[in-house]
């Protein structure tokens, strides 16, 4: 077929360029729901290989490499994509139209790229097009989030590439293959990975810049960067073993400041955080079904965290707050969103019959097996977590606990069709696993209900349920309040600014000095010719061609020296 | 001498180096006899596109690693003045061919705005013989014959710079400070002529070369190599020898900043790698020393200093002066490191900042005719009513900083090679370091443009003519043009770099 010829990130790139043409309204609509959906058609049918090929600066560049673990991440980003733009169907902002399709398009591009400077463009790409969803905001603190947010993955580009280039002189191959850390080369863009997958310490982006986007943003940013980022590790690092501990830090930080965050999409953006850790445990392990594990589990988390964004989008566009503290009862006027939520709730959470459940088994099971008995621990600990902030916190306080007295309406058609699809294919991912498992990257032979399986994780979540029950009636629970958690950033915005405040004047002393030096030696100059010369201003202004004298007798005078010492 | 054939042309095509110097030497006076101020512009037009044809066959002619020899009225060298022609210099005649034939149509606009009327005729004849000069310089094979042209255009250039007087009196004296530094540059470098005429006996490039490799090197070959390279440095603008170069930029007329940028220094840089390279031998232990101990550190410093400072500028035309100064250490670091990977990023460069700049100083000259002003502050929110300008100046700026898919971000992946080559480790970090620095300047540029209010001239500028548009957006296109195809650039700097380290290969004959 024809179409099988073009990268599928020039499908969406086209179609940016089509947005631009066509007039607002349900046309761009169209275009922007089927679009997606072409594009997740032809990445379905496409038979594994090298596609597109390019040849640039005397390297062969691979446009689009197909292979099982490509597929699987570019067909979840397709449907993402399809989701994210039928949420945001009444939004009439050209700006986040043809963004939010740069984006996915520049991610699913980076997939499919079969070498270091493919995944290179697309990668600063991703970091470009996004930046648009944060500022479409168009509030000051958005503005600079914004900044904030794209000088990180701008920084995370250019140490991709500067990983490339060293790797290329090690090795004298761009392909992106499987990698061993150990060179500079190789660390570097193990480095420039761990950026953009929000590795603890790196991470601080993430929680900053996601609830800062607009409604509609959020849901599209949530799905792409970071599981790009875990792509790219899944093909470059794995079975790479300090991955697994990096990953397991993931799974546990992110809780405490889930639990204590006010702002509900912060607290979903440290989820996201934490559920990351597992899949970077899973491609630390590095084994086959923990790759599968991952990619599973990519696969799911886009979905429900995606429900999940969606649900609190929809709150905080019906009432203009997703802060916990404001919120409450909503399950009123709001019943349908409220169901959906919970869908994405019970997903996350891993209850039986939902995604998370089937997925989330795979990677654990595969640390077991791989004997890593604490890490296994950890994230047993970890997934009791993620129930109590993600699968309690975010609907009990949105649509139940005390009631806040807002009578808002339901969430817009649309956004409830979206909001519905995903909370089907939570559903049935958890019911009938067996199509995603087909897709996997590996062959798959796992039974996620199996009575150990399903009994131990439901005791796992009763615990955790009682626990939050006993917490709330005993009042222990950190109470919702309003405040800003600065978590590590207080290192980058009020320790660093003062350290390169500091040095800044250091500079500035330096370089008023040299100013004063030079405006001195002029001024010596011009006293001595205004002493020859009488009182011609027009001598007056030559001091710098004196000062430019002395220059060039300065230099001379060394390069002679050199050249008779040498 | 049995050669005797080869030394009369025979052909027309033999004529080409000579020709590529004659058509706008010609040109000049006849604008100034004919007298005629609508024929000026057509007339130095014309002259320019010939002899962007000639300059590209000579480069055709010499991809391959041929070397053309011509010998100005049959005299045989080394008696007879040499034009000799390889990858390098063609490359460089290339550029400013190609740079004038596109600035100019630019120039009509820009000067018709900014120099009285009066002056035009002889503004072109000004701009002429600096042309001519230029290429004469690039193309010569004879060290006496360099200074001549080399005087030719630095006269002309004082003249073009003096021109902006119109516009602000400033002008004036930035032409007055680089007539005396030029002069004391040139006379330096005539000086380092002299002591190799007195240890040589010869004025030929290609001769001098034979006999210093002879006779090995004297106190007078050194001197001389001190005295050259200093001397043209100062027409380089290594970094503290450029105090020149930020004023006469700034004050000169918009039209002559962007030839003269992307331009004069390069044909001053090529100099400096002729006479580096095919005149001593950088195996001699002083010019090697020279290269490594005063050039590489001065580069470096040039790469910081000069960028700090245009961060701080609050006017777009000195800002982008300054950023020049930065830019040519990068080509100074690339010539430094004596490699052959050094020296493609060099030349590299060298082509691909020149079409940057010109693009650039072309958007300055633009945003100038409209809002009247260069400053930052003038030119708030200019990216709403003159959206062409302003997305070119974009697309410059990008390829400045060197972002991917730009022509600038080529020559600097090459030199970040050619550092690792070297297991320069450090210097490959100093070289991203900076385009740091470059990302801060272009992006005050952007924020300028783009994110502010538009207020005063700017917000009721209207997009700038076609005349001018089109040769910006040429530029631009090229920028990102020579971001993919590297056929040429990469291609042609790899040759001249080849027979520039494997040295002068004697007399032609």
């Amino acid at each position: 077929m024809a179409i099988n010829l073009i990268p599928t990130a020039f499908l969406f790139f086209a179609a940016a360029l089509l947005l631009l043409v066509l007039p607002q309204g349900r046309i761009r609509g169209a275009v922007l729901l089927a679009l997606p959906l072409v594009a997740a058609l032809q990445v379905f049918n496409l038979p594994e290989g090298i596609y597109a090929q390019a040849d640039f600066f005397g390297f062969t560049l691979e446009l689009m490499r197909v292979d099982r673990l490509s597929r699987v991440f570019g067909l979840i980003f397709c449907i993402a994509a399809f989701l994210g733009n039928l949420y945001a169907w009444h939004v009439r902002d050209t700006v986040q139209q043809v963004a939010a399709l740069l984006y996915a398009g520049a991610a699913i591009g980076a997939v499919f790229a079969g070498d270091l400077i493919t995944l290179f463009f697309y990668w600063e790409g991703t970091a470009i097009a996004s930046v648009f969803l944060i500022w479409a905001r168009r509030t000051t603190g958005a503005y600079h989030t914004g900044m904030r947010y794209l000088i990180i993955q701008i920084a995370s580009g250019v140490i991709l590439l500067a990983g490339a280039a060293i790797h290329y002189r090690e090795t004298g191959s761009l392909a992106f293959e499987l990698m061993t850390l150990g060179s500079l080369g190789t660390w570097l863009i193990f480095l420039s990975f761990g950026m953009k997958c929000a590795f603890p310490l790196l991470h601080n982006w993430l929680q900053d810049s996601y609830p800062a986007a607009t409604v509609t943003g959020t849901v599209i940013l949530s799905a792409f960067t970071t599981k790009l980022a875990v792509y790219a590790l899944a093909r470059g690092f794995a079975g790479t073993e300090i991955l697994i501990y990096i990953g397991a830090v993931m799974t546990l930080f992110p809780i405490f400041f889930a639990e204590i965050e006010n702002d509900l999409r912060r607290v979903l953006a440290y989820s996201l955080n934490n559920q990351l850790g597992f899949m970077v445990v899973g491609i630390g392990v590095g084994t086959e079904m923990a790759l599968n594990g991952t990619a599973s589990h990519a696969f799911a988390h886009i979905l429900y965290k995606a429900l999940l964004f969606m649900s609190v989008g929809a709150v905080l566009y019906r009432t203009g707050t997703s802060k916990a503290s404001e919120l409450g009862g909503l399950y009123r006027t709001m019943p349908r969103t409220a169901a959906f939520c919970l869908v994405g709730a019970a997903s996350i959470s891993a209850f039986p019959l939902f995604s998370g459940f089937v997925t989330k088994s795979l990677i654990l099971d595969e640390t077991a097996a791989a004997h890593y008995p604490i890490i296994w621990a950890a994230l047993v600990f970890a997934s009791a977590g993620v129930l109590s902030h993600s699968g309690i916190k975010i609907p009990f306080f949105t649509f139940f606990a005390h009631d806040s007295g807002l009578r808002p309406k339901e969430a817009p058609m649309h956004m409830q069709l979206a909001m519905g699809i995903t909370a089907f294919l939570c559903i049935f991912i958890g019911v009938f696993p067996a199509p995603l498992y087909a897709m996997l990257p590996y062959p798959v032979e796992f039974h996620p209900y199996t009575m150990a399986h399903v009994v131990g994780q439901m005791q796992l979540l009763c615990f955790a349920l009682l626990a939050f029950g006993v917490l709330m009636r005993t009042g222990i629970h950190p109470p919702e309040i309003r405040a800003v958690n600065l978590d590590t950033d207080w290192t980058y915005r009020w320790f660093m600014p003062r350290v390169i405040g500091s040095m800044a004047r250091v500079i500035s002393t330096v370089w008023t000095a040299r100013e004063t030096l030079m405006v001195a030696t002029g001024n010596g100059i011009l006293r001595r010719l205004y002493r020859s010369h009488g009182p011609e201003g027009r001598i007056a202004r030559v001091w710098p061609t004196g000062a430019m004298v002395i220059w060039i007798a300065v230099l001379l005078g060394v390069t002679l020296m050199v050249n008779f010492a040498s | 001498m049995a050669s005797e054939v080869t030394h009369t042309a025979a052909t027309f095509a033999d004529h080409l180096p000579v020709l590529q110097i004659l058509v706008p030497f010609i040109a000049a006076p006849l604008t100034v006899l004919i007298g005629s101020r609508a024929l000026a512009w057509p007339i130095a037009f014309v002259s320019s596109a010939i002899a962007a044809v000639i300059a590209f066959a000579l480069l055709m002619k010499t991809m391959g690693g041929e070397v053309i020899s011509y010998h100005l009225g049959g005299w045989a060298p080394p008696l007879g003045i040499e034009y000799r022609v390889d990858a390098a210099n063609a490359f460089v005649l290339l550029l400013v061919c190609a740079i004038s034939t596109i600035v100019l149509p630019f120039a009509r606009t820009s000067v018709a705005a900014e120099i009285p009327k009066r002056q035009h005729t002889l503004f072109y004849t000004a701009y002429l013989l600096c042309f001519a000069g230029l290429l004469g310089v690039a193309v010569t094979g004879d060290a006496f014959n360099v200074f001549v042209f080399l005087e030719i255009s630095s006269l002309s250039t004082y003249v073009l710079i003096a021109q902006g007087s119109y516009r602000d009196k400033r002008a004036l004296t930035a032409a007055f400070d680089y007539l005396m530094m030029g002069t004391i540059g040139a006379t330096f470098f005539v000086i380092g002529i002299g002591l190799l005429y007195m240890a040589t006996g010869t004025l030929n490039m290609a001769d001098i070369a034979d006999r210093i490799a002879e006779q090995g090197s004297n106190r007078t070959v050194r001197s001389a190599f001190a005295f050259i390279v200093v001397g043209i440095g100062l027409k380089v603008a290594i970094y503290p020898l450029h105090l020149w170069l930020p004023n006469s930029y700034t004050f000169a007329p918009s039209a002559v900043t962007a030839f003269l940028a992307a331009t004069a220094t390069k044909v001053a840089i090529y100099v400096l790698m002729r006479f580096v390279f095919s005149v001593f031998r950088p195996d001699f232990s002083f010019a090697n020393n020279t290269l490594e101990f005063i050039i590489i550190p001065f580069a470096i410093l040039a790469m910081f200093a000069a960028s700090f400072i245009a961060i701080f500028q609050s006017d777009f035309k000195r800002m982008l002066a300054y950023s020049s100064i930065a830019q040519i250490g990068y080509i100074l670091l690339g010539i430094g490191f004596l490699t052959q990977t050094g020296l493609t990023a060099g030349i590299s460069h060298l082509f691909n900042h020149g079409i940057t700049k010109a693009a650039l100083f072309m958007g300055v000259g633009a945003l100038v005719l409209r809002t009247g002003s260069s400053f930052y502050s003038r030119l708030e929110g200019a990216g709403r009513t003159m959206p062409w300008t302003s997305a070119a100046v974009v697309i410059g700026g990008l390829s400045l900083i060197g972002v991917p898919g730009t022509a600038g971000f080529i020559s600097k992946w090459v030199l970040v090679q050619a550092a690792l080559e070297k297991g320069w480790w450090p210097v490959a970090l100093l070289i991203v370091a900076s385009s740091l620095l470059a990302v801060i300047y272009v992006w005050r540029v952007i924020e300028t443009l783009y994110l502010k209010p538009a207020t005063g001239d700017a917000a009721t500028a209207t997009e700038a003519p076609a005349s001018m548009l089109i040769p910006l957006w040429i530029m631009a296109a090229a920028c990102i043009y020579f971001g993919f195809d590297t056929q040429i650039t990469i291609g042609a700097s790899q040759t001249a770099a080849q027979g520039l380290l494997a040295g002068a290969v004697g007399m032609a004959h």
